[in-house]
């Protein structure tokens, strides 16, 4: 009767699972991704003031989005993982991090070529602009951390501490950037758009956000499917799949 | 070393402050028994200051404007080199894993070595600063606030840096690597510093910055003792 949620902790119980729910994501990713850009290109107005150029937050603002948020799930299983000391959830942080500096990367990337034809410039020290290249240092710093450290336990866990102290700098550095931005009255551009966003340029980012969602959960778990075959390469019931026995 | 190593050990009945105390003497003692590690950071910092004039020309309305962030990075940069050394020898000879075994709490240990490393890196840098101020053309108001910026803000950066100097113990590469970690997180203190010294130059109020300089202090005080306990741990098992 009572749902154990507990037993998907278990990496046996997990893998199957994860790997039925794959397509099922990318399936919606896609479909979502579709709508969402055919809204964003053909139905979405013309915005009076930036023209076509505007049409890149469909691809920027849920990436951006999307970086900030996983690197908070990041956080979340690497505290379950200190705390309760289970490996799925060391596993999922480390599948998480690379999706999440790819998010990172693109925002930046987007975000530069949206401010060429509208501010005139590649790049400006705005505080949104300067948190998110931060935090992609943050990122890298966790990957290459793990990636240094040979004792797959050792490395677990360093980095999870390391996860943890981002994310109480996380807010920190947020705030300094922003208050430094306007200390300084540096760029006076702003990212902030108009309040009056039409509702079809809301609908058509809103549907890319829970694409980039949908992705980065499919993402992230082909790439748990692969830590756990490399981790538990020794147990029985890995080298019971199918996938593996098959020559 | 062996009896640099029970000294802890020695006066545990002693309670945490004589603990702590000692620690804090034996990291001093090993400290000044290899002077020239301490210098190497000391003159690091004068060297990496002394650059930039010669990089940038020598106008001293430009110096004036850039001698905050330079001094700021300069002092970033050495606080960093010296963390290398912060674990590094207790760990290759099974101090720290003495240090981890006693029943006195490790985060106490733990900020008795930062303070002591503070102490050897950190105080000279905060000596040496309004002299090297003086060679930008800053004015007398200015490298007070420097001063006492690098007073409250050195001792972040030691914090800090114990983490990531904890975390990456006995790891490969650990010197980039180390630089990778700790100096995104080293981003406020460097803003508020060197905003302080700007804002002084300015004849602006620097209540502000150095209040946030403080608040940093505490949160380092509180976060930063337990987080390198634990790296130091993980890096043990």
């Amino acid at each position: 009767m009572a749902f154990r949620i507990w037993r998907f902790a278990a990496p046996q119980v997990f893998y199957p699972i994860a790997g039925k729910m794959i397509p099922w994501f990318m399936a919606v990713a896609a479909v979502l991704a579709a709508l969402g850009l055919y809204i964003g290109f053909f139905v979405a107005p013309t915005d009076f003031q930036q023209g076509e150029a505007y049409r890149i937050i469909f691809i920027h603002v849920p990436a951006a989005w999307m970086s900030m948020f996983i690197y908070l799930v990041m956080a979340f299983w690497c505290a379950v993982g200190l705390v309760l000391n289970t490996r799925l959830s060391f596993m999922m942080a480390l599948a998480l991090a690379p999706t999440g500096a790819l998010m990172t990367f693109i925002a930046l990337w987007t975000g530069s070529l949206w401010g060429r034809p509208t501010w005139g410039t590649w790049w400006v020290w705005d505080a949104r602009l300067t948190s998110e290249l931060i935090l992609l240092f943050l990122y890298i710093g966790f990957l290459s951390l793990h990636a240094a450290i040979d004792d797959v336990r050792r490395a677990d866990k360093a980095a999870s501490l390391l996860a943890l102290v981002g994310a109480v700098n996380v807010p920190i550095i947020y705030f300094s950037v922003q208050w430094w931005n306007t200390l300084h009255q540096g760029a006076s551009v702003s990212l902030t758009r108009a309040p009056s966003m039409a509702t079809t340029m809301l609908a058509g980012m809103l549907l890319m956000a829970l694409a980039a969602w949908a992705y980065s959960i499919a993402a992230s778990f082909m790439r748990v499917r692969s830590i756990i075959l490399e981790r538990e390469s020794d147990a029985d019931w890995v080298r019971n799949l199918s996938e593996v026995k098959s020559p | 070393m062996t009896a640099a190593t029970s000294l802890p050990v020695q006066r545990a009945a002693g309670g945490l402050r004589s603990v702590f105390l000692s620690v804090v003497e034996r990291d001093l003692v090993l400290a000044l028994r290899r002077r020239s590690d301490v210098l190497t950071t000391f003159f690091f910092f004068i060297i990496v200051v002394s650059l930039f004039p010669l990089g940038v020309g020598p106008e001293p309305d430009t110096l004036r404007t850039i001698a905050p962030g330079v001094v700021w990075v300069a002092a970033l940069l050495a606080s960093m080199l010296a963390l290398a050394r912060l674990f590094a020898g207790d760990y290759a000879d099974g101090t720290l894993e003495q240090l981890a075994l006693s029943p006195q709490p490790l985060l106490v240990l733990a900020l008795g070595k930062i303070l002591a490393h503070w102490l050897v890196t950190g105080v000279p840098l905060v000596l040496i600063a309004p002299v090297l101020g003086l060679q930008f053309d800053l004015p007398v108001q200015a490298l007070l606030v420097m001063t006492l910026g690098l007073l409250l803000g050195t001792p972040v950066l030691s914090m800090i840096g114990a983490v990531g100097a904890a975390l990456t113990l006995g790891v490969r590469g650990a010197g980039g690597l180390l630089a990778l970690l700790v100096l995104p997180l080293y981003i406020p203190v460097l803003i508020f510093g060197a905003g302080a010294v700007s804002a002084s130059a300015a004849g602006m109020s620097v209540n502000g910055h150095l209040s946030l300089l403080g608040a940093f202090f505490l949160i380092a005080l509180v976060f930063a003792p337990w987080a390198t306990a634990t790296a130091i741990r993980i890096a043990l098992e």
